[in-house]
């Protein structure tokens, strides 16, 4: 571990302050120190934020729900306006990392969380993410975990956030607060898909804090639930993973929100899929129909290519697992 | 047997330790607080094959802390002794650390960091910076060259192939697994002058105590090993690896003592592992399923400066009756470190091969698998020609089978769905050859009516402490609670490793005989003492029962070993043990034996296996302490669980790096796999070559695992994985 101050903030103008001046910002640590640990990174300063008040989840006038940035994994899946709105959020939450992980990982922290991609967690791997330009290990190595959507020529790592493909889905926007003032960005902007500059990972300025993440109002009665595909059945990220929402009346499908995680360099939001629910009468040939295209513009790796055929049955079982529920 | 009532054996006692384990007073080797002991932490290799061209520690050293930098080019030459001993395979040649400039594979100690802090060290080593020259590393068990074969045969088992009726040709590849024990590897290191105490996790205090003895060059009672609590080992605790040599070189040139610490990530290559393997298998049989031939083609990884070889070869010549068997067992250099032994060596990896085979065999034969077995039970050892001792594997299916429900099994792949869930049943048979070794222990009955037993074993979570308490307890007529054992302990006397299922049958064999030595000398001092309620009874008809010397079948004539003593002016009654090993030549065929059963439901669109229930039945001679027993049970099972369908160490073959060196990536079973699992142990005994009558569990419980689950797998969908681990992409 590389030699860093620390400073508390407590209030968010002193937050921002530090930020501005090059601060890391922490909360949980759940990431950030593994990463300090493994010298994967070494920020210089560490910016304490876990006094600031963002620690509400609220609904919101228009009938959404704000979840303030520094609300626990754990608080915000047991939150009964989350249970009750958005259960996809809770059983997302609920299937991350351990229940020692969620006590003390925040929702903002989630969303920030790093790639899981083993040659970025080696520093003695070449990453671009880690280390711009000494090039990506992991395209022609073991690539078993990799992403298959959204991936380039210097990065083909997974973001591997479970809620993250919840709030994507959901369409969920990031309230940001910076020496600028406030500004929200749509959750599908917020995440940066690699490119060529893979170091580059979120819509964030210099200095901006995460203040909340915010689900807007969605037509009711929405049905929801997150599956997650995994090897173990504890305590690991997805191999392959789907959130669906579903508004049904009369016996229609009238809104969907799906989209994928384990699969994307980003949570992958499945338009393709959302297109041939809407309009649609739930069935068996529906769900498989619809999730024939989760796979669309795929671009398997040696390893993974199973996960082309895995995401499709994913996302079938899912839709067909919300779509069947009362 | 010994002739005194047994109180302690074979009672569910709770571990004697267990209340200096959960409240943290056991200290495991890196816990020892030992006075001005400073931190060591190692640079690994970060290529897999070739030469350090450079190394500049100038940043390092400028780090405040940092006392030292060491590494080939500053290290002193080490003697490093010839020690056939330790678990050091023969031939080959060990790893010297910082002896020269080779890089021998990914990992490879090159230079290490001491410092006053761990913090300090551990930012200094990321300062070292080495330069190689590399070489295109080779680690890929399929692409590379094969040494030698071990061959084995009887009969004629190509002909015996070629003539049979129904025959099979299948290979198996088994990933390489790590032990991963909780507790890392660690040692602390201290030289008083010319003298060299370590506290390290090792499975073998005296395999360690000889190898520092080499490797520095020292007289045996220069070298001391103290390792009282060992985290878990599995097996890895078996030799004496590199960063031990490192710590005391490290302690010696910085002049402190110093304490080294694995990473869980040097775990993957400062320790060894159980290798990856590729196991053909060429199988005969006639129409009713007796077996004729069977052909083992089995190749397996070791390192390029050593050969590490295993007991594969024996579940194939000894588990089944057949005329004609041959095997070959090629051992493939590359680019490694040396593998060593884990759970169920050899017949772990081999069962899976053999059992899955068997399986597919009685699927092919429309004979039901438990049937198909009990035809090929052969009436001796085929491979010795000698009588079992014991074997009850009969026993173990009929009990299982009823247990088990095993009735209810379809023998039709993929008749059994629940939702999306299909339903299977699988069994194995379990073989496993325990080991038993030369044990020496002492015993001393003190004044007050307690008693100290010692001997150099260690304890890595199975219960030595509680079960050789329990067998002392007994042998001296002495409650649980005024028995003290200790171990781990170089000064005590020697035993062999602590592995191998060994430890119950040798260090118990000694400890019985130390006690028994002692109850006698009291019995002897009683019958011939005038004032003693026992003057001139027979010797061989007193029996001590809580301390306490009596006429067996009447109780009140006797007295206590505190008043005998305490009359006699005697401080202290002492008396070495000792277990001379098995009868050699071999008079009997000596194994553990079992039978696994699984249930599993696989998700038949998702490609999930879980396990939903498990069984095993053990013919393991007696159970000395059956909670104990339970707990190696479950483990085992829980081993081969992951084995089955998790544990894989995954290697980059482009530069030779493990890329999942940790425990996230690392995938070891988590509750949440863990269904319902429970053991039945067979009643009787073994006593072929030890009067306790055990056999050894540890190991056979793991053996077997791995092809129940898959040949459940296969009776859930029909699909046969013949690749571990059984991963999701597999059955989709």
């Amino acid at each position: 571990m590389y030699p860093f101050s620390y400073t508390k903030v407590s209030n968010t103008r002193e937050a921002v302050n530090a930020g501005r001046n090059g601060g890391r910002y922490i909360a949980g640590g759940t990431t950030l120190v593994d990463l300090m640990r493994e010298t994967v990174e070494h920020p210089e300063t560490l910016v304490d934020i876990s006094d600031l008040p963002l620690r509400e989840v609220r609904v919101t006038e228009r009938g959404g729900l704000r979840i303030g940035a520094l609300v626990s994994m754990a608080e915000t899946a047991v939150h009964s306006k989350v249970r009750t709105l958005f259960p996809v959020i809770s059983q997302a939450l609920e299937l991350s990392a351990s229940a020692q992980l969620r006590n003390m990982a925040t929702i903002g922290g989630n969303i920030m969380q790093r790639t899981r991609c083993t040659y970025f967690r080696d520093v003695s791997a070449a990453c671009n993410k880690r280390e711009p330009g000494s090039g990506c290990a992991a395209l022609q190595g073991v690539n078993r975990t990799h992403a298959i959507l959204g991936t380039s020529d210097d990065c083909v790592a997974t973001h591997p956030s479970d809620v993250a493909v919840a709030f994507a889905a959901l369409e969920a926007q990031v309230h940001l607060l910076g020496p600028d003032g406030e500004r929200h960005v749509p959750f599908a902007d917020f995440l940066l898909r690699p490119g060529s500059t893979p170091q580059r990972e979120q819509a964030l300025r210099r200095g901006e804090l995460i203040t909340a993440v915010e689900i807007p109002a969605l037509p009711r009665p929405l049905k929801s639930g997150y599956l997650k595909v995994r090897d173990r059945q504890s305590y690991e990220f997805a191999l392959t993973s789907a959130a669906v929402a579903l508004h049904v009346r009369g016996g229609v499908i009238r809104n969907a929100y799906v989209a994928a995680g384990g699969v994307g360099t980003v949570p992958w939001k499945l338009p393709a899929v959302e297109e041939a629910l809407v309009g649609e009468r739930p069935s068996d040939r529906l769900w498989a129909e619809a999730a024939g295209r989760a796979a669309g513009g795929a671009r398997p790796l040696q390893h993974n290519r199973f996960k082309v055929e895995l995401l499709q049955r994913t996302v079938e079982r899912q839709l067909r697992t919300v779509g069947d529920s009362k | 047997m010994s002739p005194q009532p047994q109180a302690a054996v074979g009672a569910p006692l709770s571990r004697v330790d267990g209340r200096l384990k959960v409240t943290g007073q056991a200290k495991y080797a890196a816990e020892h607080d030992i006075k001005g002991a400073v931190h060591a932490v190692i640079v690994d290799a970060s290529i897999g094959r070739g030469r350090i061209t450079s190394i500049d520690a100038g940043d390092a050293e400028k780090h405040p802390g940092v006392l030292r930098v060491i590494h080939h080019r500053n290290a002193p030459k080490l003697p490093y002794r010839d020690n056939p001993g330790s678990n050091n395979p023969p031939g080959g040649r060990r790893l010297r650390v910082f002896q020269d400039d080779k890089v021998l594979f990914h990992g490879q100690p090159v230079a290490v960091v001491v410092a006053t802090t761990l913090e300090a060290a551990q930012h200094g080593a990321s300062l070292v910076q080495v330069e190689y020259d590399a070489e295109q590393s080779s680690t890929d068990l399929a692409e590379a060259e094969p040494g030698e074969p071990t061959n084995y045969a009887r009969g004629d088992a190509q002909a015996g192939l070629r003539d049979a009726a129904v025959r099979l040709d299948l290979t198996y590849q088994l990933a390489r697994n790590h032990h991963n024990p909780m507790e890392p590897h660690a040692t602390l290191a201290r030289w008083d002058g010319n003298k060299l105490t370590v506290w390290d996790k090792t499975q073998w205090v005296m395999g360690t105590h000889d190898e520092l003895a080499a490797v520095f060059d020292l007289p045996a009672d220069a070298v001391r090993v103290i390792n009282p609590f060992v985290g878990g080992g599995f097996g890895s605790g078996l030799r004496c690896w590199p960063h031990t040599t490192v710590a005391a070189l490290a302690a010696r040139e910085t002049k402190r003592p110093v304490k080294l610490v694995l990473s869980r990530r040097q775990m993957y290559f400062g320790t060894g592992f159980r290798p990856a393997y590729a196991y053909r298998l060429r199988l005969g049989s006639d129409r009713r399923g007796r077996l004729t031939a069977a052909i083992h083609g089995i190749d397996a990884e070791t390192s390029s400066y050593e050969t590490f070889t295993e007991a594969i070869m024996g579940a194939g010549q000894m588990t089944y009756s057949m005329p004609n068997v041959s095997q070959a067992y090629r051992q493939v250099p590359l680019d490694v470190n040396t593998p060593i032994w884990m759970r169920g060596p050899g017949f772990a990896t081999a069962s899976f091969a053999i059992e899955s085979a068997m399986d597919e065999l009685a699927h092919k034969l429309g004979i039901d698998p438990i049937e198909l077995r009990r035809r090929n039970e052969p009436d001796e050892d085929e491979s010795s020609n000698l009588p079992f001792s014991t074997r009850r594997l009969r026993e173990c299916y009929t009990v299982g089978a009823r247990e088990f429900g095993w009735h209810r099994r379809s023998s039709r792949p993929r008749s059994r769905r629940e939702g999306d869930w299909l339903i299977g049943m699988g069994m194995a048979a379990s073989v496993y050859d325990p080991g038993r070794f030369p044990a020496e222990a002492r015993a001393r009955l003190d004044a007050d009516g307690t008693a100290v037993v010692e001997t150099a074993t260690s304890d890595m979570g199975p219960g030595t402490y509680t079960s050789q308490t329990q067998v002392a307890a007994d042998a001296l007529g002495l409650t649980m609670r005024t028995v003290t054992f200790r171990l781990g302990d170089s000064l005590y006397p020697q035993t062999g490793p602590h592995g191998g299922s060994a430890t119950m049958a040798s260090v118990g064999s000694a400890v019985v005989d130390a006690c028994d030595k002692v109850r006698r000398q009291a019995v002897k001092l009683a019958v011939e003492d005038r004032d003693s309620p026992l003057y001139g009874v027979d010797a061989g008809d007193v029996v001590v029962r809580g301390g306490r010397l009596h006429v067996k079948g009447n109780p009140a004539r006797g007295e206590t070993y505190q008043r005998l003593l305490a009359r006699n002016d005697r401080s202290h009654l002492e008396a070495r043990g000792s277990y001379a090993g098995p009868p050699t030549p071999a008079r009997r065929s000596y194994h553990a034996y079992g039978a696994a059963f699984a249930e599993v439901a696989v998700d038949a669109t998702l490609g999930l296996v879980r396990v939903r229930r498990m069984l095993g039945v053990y013919d393991a001679g007696r159970i000395i302490s059956p909670k104990l027993a339970d707990s190696q049970a479950i483990g085992g099972i829980v081993g081969g669980i992951g084995g089955a369908l998790l544990e894989h160490t995954v290697t980059d073959h482009r530069d030779g790096r493990i890329v999942n060196a940790n425990l996230a990536d690392y995938l070891v079973p988590v509750n949440a796999d863990v269904p319902e699992v429970r053991a039945i142990y067979l009643d009787g005994e073994d006593n072929d070559g030890n009067e306790l009558g055990v056999k050894g569990l540890g190991e056979v419980v793991q053996v077997g695992v791995a092809a129940a689950l898959a040949n459940a797998v296969f009776n859930a969908t029909g699909r046969r994985v013949r690749e571990l681990p059984i991963t999701a992409e597999a059955l989709l």
